[in-house]
């Protein structure tokens, strides 16, 4: 499971200066090298999936989320079993694979909730569940008064298969205290990370950049993944994403202009760092979600080698402003036309189906 | 992989061929296709990339040539069909002064051909703008319409035009270009001038002391060689007239119009900005239109070659009438933004490429 590191493994002095100095076309090129030597065939992967959010009740109340509410709240919910079974259903006519169940912290919620759950899920569908990042496994583990490896092990009796890299962010703790002070710290999302590892569960990374963060939290970010991959094997993809500044608190409040955003180059910038410096990690994903497919098709050339889910549904940054509609048929045109060969992956990126 | 013959006549400041742009647009080595771009750019405009403030107007989709590809045209007493009278197309251009701090430089005005109105209404909307607003520059009126006002009026296209400029055309868009290639615009739009004619009435525009832009309508049903003998065919005339300021590629959007078909991709936009500026060596400037290509491929063309990426453009109808997926209009601090992050250094121009202030 655990790739061979490359040869000539980028230091973090060297990255931090590549990052800085390199022209974004020299980087663009390398890291293009980097992912035909990974991924010689030109093929370029997604995952027929949806995300079911089944709750946007939450205690963390991130800044730059826009997704979140109070229990209280008009707007609040809580699917119940038939609306996320409904859902479940349709992503299965569909074609897909896999479900991505995520959800806020709501205060209602322990263990019991989601040992049900799965148990019912697995009970009635023959369905891969991607689920709970490591903010709601910690949540869970502290709601319930159990270790993180405790939840995991039970989560996964009952059916969870494995786990969604978001919650990241940026992980830097300076830079966590602002974005999201309620969130786990960066060395608790690594231990989940790692526990569910050995578990033998896969995981993602993710990483939100383009809002507060330094260069070097960036390198930081990527080393801290690097040296757990070292460790354990148990990353399949790495995501890097741009912060979506509308409709969210940190633009409201904290000084943040929208256009400190990330732009079209710095994505591609970052992208590009991320595959060169992340040798031991088999596939980033580019993240059309944010970008758009146009420059989801560019970033094929900056390191990309996944489109990532056809996200039949997409709560979270939509309700920041950003909407992208897109169907199955579109991602696999886009594909193409960037002259890759389009292929529906399963979780574990083994190929299913060619079109 | 370029052939190192091709990099070494570009390096060397030499004219590509049309064979040689017909390989680069084959190229995968978009890096080294944008750094050669961007190599011909810097020459040009060192690191300088441009804006404008404008607004654009459209007196009406009211069009006697219905384009196959056009999702904004009506005609005439179909819903959702629309006319400005000149009082309108002035308070508009009023109000919207007065919300902004400010004031734009330029109008854009393209409309389509309407059945009814002579040359009289098109010459005193000219001279009505020109009153209320004689600091504002008028770029108006693509060689289809000037050709259009030409035949309903009986004047020669000479005539033509020095009527427009006489009631105050400063300047005229390249829009109605299309690929040139007649068997591409008996699919697309049989109803428009031919290229030929639209070279014509660009070039008598250039001799008449009226300066344009050209376009290229691009991810239709065209091929490769068809956009290269479209470049060709500008790069001639340029020769002659040296009267284009900016040449302009377009990305089909296919929603809402009779040949459908898909956007094109991102990575054909960025070697299609660098293939044109390598190609128009005797075009100053290739502007990347946000409002076609989408900010993000807009900002990305200014490391493929684009030194232009166009201006705040309030009110955009065409390209949102067929499923453009971009923003109405960008201020000047977001373009100011975009232009940095990539690198280059701002510069807020008037019509004619006059420096209005640059940002350092």
């Amino acid at each position: 499971m655990i790739r061979k590191r490359a040869k000539d493994r980028l230091g973090k002095k060297e990255a931090r200066s590549l990052f800085r100095k390199a022209d974004l076309l020299g980087l663009g090129s390398w890291a293009d090298t980097v992912r035909k030597a990974l991924h010689p065939e030109e093929i370029c992967t997604f995952v027929v999936d949806r995300n079911i959010n089944y709750t946007n009740v939450c205690l963390n109340r991130c800044t730059f989320c826009a997704f979140w509410r109070d229990e209280g709240s008009e707007d609040a919910y809580l699917l119940d079993r038939q609306t996320i079974f409904r859902k479940i259903e349709e992503t299965i006519s569909l074609g897909g694979t896999q479900i991505l169940l995520q959800g806020g912290l709501h205060p209602a919620l322990g263990i019991r909730y989601y040992i049900n759950l799965l148990s019912a899920i697995k009970a009635s569908f023959d369905i891969h569940v991607h689920g709970f990042s490591p903010p709601e496994i910690c949540y869970i583990a502290d709601s319930s008064d159990l270790t993180v490896r405790e939840t995991l092990s039970i989560l996964k009796a009952s059916g969870l298969d494995s786990i969604p890299g978001g919650g990241a962010e940026i992980l830097s703790d300076r830079v966590r205290e602002i974005l999201s002070p309620r969130k786990i710290k960066s060395s608790r999302w690594l231990e989940v990370m790692e526990e569910a590892h050995r578990l033998g569960m896969r995981t993602t990374a993710t990483m939100m950049f383009g809002s507060i963060e330094t260069d070097e939290d960036i390198i930081e970010h990527l080393d801290a993944i690097r040296q757990l991959q070292d460790r354990t094997g148990g990353f399949t993809a790495f995501i890097p994403w741009s912060f979506q500044a509308g409709n969210t608190e940190l633009v409201q409040g904290s000084g943040f202009r929208i256009q400190d955003s990330a732009t079209a180059v710095e994505y591609l910038r970052v992208l590009a760092l991320s595959r060169i410096y992340l040798d031991n990690i088999e596939n980033i994903q580019a993240s059309w979600v944010t970008q758009g497919l146009k420059m989801a098709q560019v970033a094929l050339r900056f390191g990309a080698n996944d489109f990532g889910s056809t996200m039949i549904e997409e709560n979270v940054v939509a309700s920041a402003g950003v909407s992208y509609t897109v169907s199955m048929k579109d991602i696999i045109h886009s594909i193409r036309s960037a002259d890759f060969v389009p292929a529906q992956r399963d979780t574990y990126y083994n190929l299913l189906r060619f079109f | 992989m370029v052939p190192l013959k091709i990099k070494n006549k570009i390096l060397g400041g030499k004219r590509i061929s049309e064979e040689d742009a017909l390989l680069l647009f084959e190229t995968e080595d978009i890096f080294t296709l944008g750094a050669l771009a961007c190599h011909v750019a810097e020459k040009k405009n060192k690191k300088k990339a441009y804006f404008i403030r404008n607004r654009h107007i459209n007196p009406t989709n009211i069009c006697v040539n219905r384009c196959r590809f056009c999702a904004f045209s009506r005609s005439k007493g179909e819903e959702g069909s629309y006319e400005l009278t000149l009082k309108e197309v002035i308070s508009r251009l009023k109000t919207q002064n007065s919300k902004l701090k400010t004031a734009v430089t330029e109008v854009h005005i393209v409309g389509g051909l309407h059945p009814e109105w002579p040359l009289s209404y098109y010459m005193k909307m000219l001279s009505s703008i020109k009153k209320h607003f004689p600091a504002l520059h008028i770029k108006a009126f693509t060689a289809v319409e000037i050709d259009y006002f030409s035949r309903i009026s009986g004047l020669t296209l000479s005539d033509t035009l020095k009527a427009m400029k006489k009631s105050g055309l400063g300047s005229m868009p390249g829009g109605g270009a299309e690929i040139f290639r007649e068997s591409i615009r008996d699919r697309l739009c049989p109803e428009k001038i031919s290229g030929e004619r639209w070279l014509e009435v660009m070039e008598t525009a250039h001799k008449t002391g009226i300066r344009t832009n050209a376009t290229m309508l691009y991810g239709h049903v065209e091929d490769i060689a068809d956009r290269v003998d479209h470049l060709s065919r500008l790069r001639s005339l340029q020769d002659r007239t040296r009267g284009f300021q900016a040449f302009i590629p377009l990305a089909y959007q296919p929603r809402n119009t009779e040949i459908e078909g898909s956007y094109t991709s991102g990575i054909d936009d960025l070697k299609t900005v660098a293939v044109s500026r390598i190609f128009l060596d005797n075009f100053a400037h290739i502007k990347a239109y946000w409002i076609m290509l989408g900010e993000k491929i807009s900002q990305l063309s200014l490391k493929f070659g684009a030194d232009d990426i166009d201006g705040t453009i309030i009110e955009e109808k065409i390209a949102h009438s067929a499923g453009g997926l971009t923003a109405g209009h960008l201020t000047a601090e977001q373009l100011v933004n975009l232009i940095q992050k990539a690198g280059r250094i701002p510069v807020e121009r008037d019509s004619f490429y006059r420096v209005v202030r640059k940002y350092t």
